[in-house]
């Protein structure tokens, strides 16, 4: 990062490749973030456009998780790491689903 | 505190207005979470160990907003989550300390408006988050105890730091609003 960093952007993933493997980047629900502040992250980081954003946002909100994303082990503990940078609660799991 | 947030103006930049004490007030928050997450670095550590961002002594904080800061990246698996903890908690901390150094050169270069480039906007953001993420979790805020934090008496010491935290959240809110596309 440089010394105004902030803005991660996540390195391009084939989509192919990433809808078939194991691993999910989970965000949690807490009370400090705001909800336009994790829209934003989700619009900046991943590249979402806003109403999928807005729509993994409110799932956060009202249901107190959701997947954001999902790929290979490496890439969702980018995926988790940046969500941290950006003050986001996020854990990666196995996709048991 | 005034009422101004930050704003985008017509030619797309970011301003924030603010008087001597906001801006005291801002370099004191700003300066503590500096304090705050920057990482411990004994004498004797190996170069190395800076330079690639590995830290073999990282563990999970005990102090709960540090832990907030510095979430486990798995859940149910202990092992994995200080593995991941050692070879990322370094450069986030890194990370966050750059945030939070960043925004403070704005206001140290500023008087009364700061302007801020997008990328500035966006060190801004993580470092209020941070601050906001610390406050919240030592006042023990939560989304049913809004209303009686916001109505807590005067004298109740929670109050001071809780009117900080609002004020650093209408603060974070507007400037959302100004970088959102």
């Amino acid at each position: 990062m440089t010394t105004a960093p902030t803005e991660l952007e996540r390195p391009e993933v084939d989509e192919d490749v990433a809808t078939d493997v194991p691993w999910i980047t989970i965000v949690w629900n807490d009370p400090v973030n705001l909800m336009s502040y994790v829209t934003y992250v989700f619009m900046t980081y991943f590249k979402y456009p806003r109403d999928k954003a807005e729509k993994l946002m409110m799932q956060v909100h009202q249901d107190g998780r959701s997947v954001v994303s999902s790929g290979s082990r490496e890439e969702m503990e980018r995926d988790v790491s940046a969500m941290h940078s950006y003050g986001l609660w996020a854990t990666l799991a196995k996709d048991d689903s | 505190m005034s009422v101004h947030g930050f704003r985008r103006t017509a030619t797309g930049r970011i301003v924030l207005r603010v008087d001597v004490v906001e801006k005291g007030l801002l370099t004191t928050l700003l300066e503590q979470l500096v304090e705050f997450v920057a990482p411990d670095v004994a004498e004797d550590e190996d170069p190395l160990v800076q330079l690639v961002g590995l830290d073999p002594d990282a563990e999970r904080p005990e102090d709960p907003a540090l832990a907030r800061l510095f979430p486990d990246a798995y859940l149910d698996d202990v092992e994995a989550a200080s593995e991941f903890r050692r070879f990322t908690e370094r450069s986030l901390r890194d990370a966050k300390v750059a945030h939070a150094r960043t925004a403070l050169d704005t206001l140290r270069r500023s008087g009364d408006k700061v302007t801020l480039t997008r990328d500035e906007a966006g060190a801004w953001l993580g470092a209020l988050n941070d601050v906001r993420l610390a406050l919240g979790t030592r006042l023990g805020v939560s989304e049913e105890a809004m209303e009686e934090f916001a109505s807590l008496p005067d004298d109740d010491p929670r109050a001071a730091t809780f009117h900080v935290y609002d004020w650093l959240t209408y603060l974070q809110e507007t400037l959302v609003g100004a970088v959102m596309p």
